[in-house]
């Protein structure tokens, strides 16, 4: 937090001839080459972690018959480079995963890069789909229960975020899953689309946005319907988490001179709310939501599991139960990937919002 | 000149954890149009919350009564969305500090045309017609410039200049300067109270300057209202009042200014403190302090009684009486 203060007064001095875009650029070019240096890392760890765990992928793949062969082992092992010593294995496995080659799968025998492409956007669609009703609703919340303080509202809302913060997960689930799905039938429980329907044509993994894409509103229709449960359940910890955030943000923010001096305007007060107050407290809240996002991909794995959602917590799960190395280490870096961007997403929020840092 | 606002009796209540304290006791002043009214005292005497009485902005839970009359009619009795349409358009305000009073996030345009836009309905580019005027006006050098920036780009005088524009955008008729001078170089405090002083001339604005500092009354002040314990202590002309002071409370302040050619040797700072909320002694607020205390300070309030012509004093004994 700079407080600037050019001697003549002259606006931006320097300062904002320097092309707020190209410091932007550069910040952003920055962080870029620090992410992917630290993707390689993760690499690196992944690789590391999966040597130091006991149990030898051939045994867990080709089961007990073969073990007991010699050859089908040695075959097994030169077909995935089991023999190569471990630093050639990490750089050819590098080398690689640069080109988008992230080897093949042990289990399902099909590349890692084409299975990722299935999962990964499943869990993906759900997330965000999670992570935009969060948003939505747990800033909305937040805001109401800071303008009530210690009124009616505020207390309600309270008891709201404390059940959403503590209710485990896997509990939410069953029981939405129990009465919404099953009980009442209200909104579709398993998978991503009605059994009739086959997938939309590629182009996003979303089924959502590539059935629009395509033009194929009951394809479309069917998939956003199925993403409601899921994404609901996952987005009960997020909102409880976010709305109590929200609020204390806020309450911060109400608390300053700018506050007391848009007020002194005569501006209607959904104007100071949403003008003066939203905006500081968006950044704070943004950080959570990046963090809040985290939570939902770990989530993601119970909840894939109960909706039967193929995404990438099944696949994880499914290569971490076999030992599938390739298969680990390529949801590590998607994993890691995605974390990363989610960071750059958030320092570019923080530009967008506050000028204060574009001009630093 | 035309009274422009009447304070009647107004009390303040403040929420405590004890309950309510007041913070403003029986306070009575008027503002003429056109003139500059100061409201000096001690940090804690209820200068600011005076002005946020008036502006309907007290802390949560605060409570008033009494009157204040501007323009025909009683702020105090308004509905909150009466009050909105004379925030900001009739009664515009500026704050101590203007790194904190501006928004650091919003461009000094939209800071300086929002509320232009809202009250007086006109259009984006004829309210940033106006604010490239407004800007000028209060002397930042390019304004058109200034517009696009944010208030860390500038300096502390600079910014505030900048909210004195904000509180004219709406061509206010009066202005609540609440220590407009405290938080910034004492180098660019007089240009700020030429520019108060232009402004009222220029644009037959009543302006009250609040303040801790007797030094900035006498640069500015037509009239002068000394507060003590949220109370009134004497009130009258800047001539009067700065130059044959009736109560030992003001002779206290003045004797507390550093002299220009005395230096530090004439600074005789009053003893103790003031009280803090709901703490304000029996009888006359000061007595505690005051080195001409009787005992019949100890155990009535006294109200302020007129002593000459426009000229009122809260203290019965009258110890500097003798000396004009
Ligand atoms: N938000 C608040 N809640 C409770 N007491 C307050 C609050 N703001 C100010 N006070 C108290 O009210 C009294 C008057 O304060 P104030 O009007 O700010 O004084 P001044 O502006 O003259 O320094 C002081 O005793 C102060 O401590
Ligand atoms: S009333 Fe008494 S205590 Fe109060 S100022 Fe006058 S002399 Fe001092
Ligand atoms: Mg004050």
């Amino acid at each position: 937090m700079s407080s600037a203060k050019p001697k003549s007064g002259a606006p931006g001095t320097g300062r904002r001839a320097a092309r707020p875009g190209g410091v932007l650029l550069r910040f952003l070019a920055r962080r870029l080459a620090a992410a992917l240096l630290l993707c390689v890392g993760i690499t690196l760890v992944a690789f590391t972690l999966t040597q130091l765990v006991p149990g030898d992928p051939a045994a867990a793949n080709l089961g007990q018959q073969a073990i007991g062969d010699p050859a089908a082992v040695a075959a097994f092992r030169a077909k995935y480079g089991l023999d190569q010593p471990l630093p050639v294995q990490y750089l050819t496995y590098i080398g690689n995963v640069f080109q988008g080659n992230l080897g093949m799968s042990q289990q399902s025998h099909r590349p890692v890069a084409e299975d990722l492409a299935e999962f990964v956007p499943a869990t993906i669609e759900l997330a965000l789909f999670a992570i935009v009703v969060s948003l939505l609703v747990g800033v909305a919340l937040g805001v109401v229960a800071a303008v009530n303080r210690d009124r009616w509202p505020d207390q309600v809302l309270r008891v709201v975020s404390l059940g959403g913060v503590s209710m485990p997960t896997f509990w939410v689930a069953l029981v939405a899953f129990y009465l919404l799905s099953f009980k009442f039938d209200l909104l579709p429980g398993t998978g991503r689309l009605d059994p009739v329907l086959s997938p939309p044509p590629y182009t996003t993994g979303f089924y959502s946005v590539d059935a629009a894409l395509a033009g194929q509103w009951d394809v479309m229709w069917s998939a956003l319907g199925h993403l409601v449960l899921p994404s609901l359940v996952l987005a009960v910890y997020t909102v409880g988490m976010l709305m109590r955030f929200s609020r204390a943000s806020v309450l911060e923010i109400l608390g300053n001179d700018y506050v007391r001096a848009a007020r002194a305007k005569g501006l209607p007060e959904r104007v100071v709310i949403v003008r003066h107050v939203l905006r500081p407290a968006m950044v704070a809240i943004i950080t959570v939501a990046g963090v809040a996002f985290g939570s939902l991909l770990s989530g993601a794995v119970l909840v894939e599991k109960i909706f039967s959602w193929p995404g990438v917590g099944q696949y994880a799960y499914r290569s971490a139960v076999n030992l599938d190395l390739p298969g680990i280490m390529g949801v590590s870096i998607v994993v890691a990937a995605v974390y990363i961007l989610i960071n750059l997403l958030v320092d570019l929020l923080y530009g967008v919002i506050d000028p204060r840092i574009r001009l630093t | 000149m035309g009274t422009l606002l009447e304070v009647e009796d107004l009390t303040v209540w403040l929420a405590t954890r004890n309950g309510p304290r007041k913070a403003v006791d029986g306070l009575t002043f008027r503002v003429d149009s056109g003139e500059v009214f100061g409201i000096a005292g001690e940090s804690g005497s209820g200068k600011t919350m005076t002005a946020m009485a008036l502006l309907g902005l007290l802390p949560h839970a605060a409570r008033t009564s009494g009157r204040a009359v501007f323009e025909g009619r009683d702020l105090l009795a308004m509905k909150p969305r009466e009050l909105r349409d004379v925030r900001g358009r009739s009664i515009a305000m500026v704050s101590q500090d203007p790194s904190t009073s501006l928004h650091p996030m919003l461009s000094i345009e939209t800071q300086v045309t929002e509320h232009m836009r809202h009250h007086l309905g006109v259009g984006k580019s004829e309210a940033r017609g106006r604010a490239v005027e407004l800007l000028s006006t209060v002397r930042i050098p390019d304004p058109e410039r200034a517009l696009r920036a944010h208030p860390a780009q500038f300096s502390g005088g600079m910014r505030q200049r900048i909210a004195i524009a904000v509180a004219l955008a709406c061509e206010p008729r009066l202005l609540l300067a609440d220590e407009p001078t405290t938080a910034l170089d004492v180098t660019v405090q007089a240009g700020i109270l030429r520019l108060l002083n232009r402004l009222r001339q220029e644009r037959d604005l009543a302006v009250v300057v609040i303040t801790h500092d007797l030094g900035v009354m006498s640069a500015v002040a037509d009239r002068i209202c000394v507060m003590y314990g949220g109370r009134t202590a004497e009130i009258g002309p800047r001539e009067t009042v700065l130059t044959h002071p009736r109560h030992p409370y003001t002779r206290g302040l003045l004797d507390a200014l550093p002299h220009p050619e005395g230096g530090a040797a004439t600074l005789r700072p009053i003893p103790g403190s003031p009280p803090s909320l709901g703490a304000v002694p029996e009888g006359c607020p000061f007595h505690p302090r005051c080195a001409f205390a009787v005992a019949s300070c100890r155990e009535e309030r006294p109200e302020p009684v007129p002593v000459g012509s426009d000229h009122r004093v809260a203290c019965p004994p009258d110890p500097l009486g003798g000396e004009a």
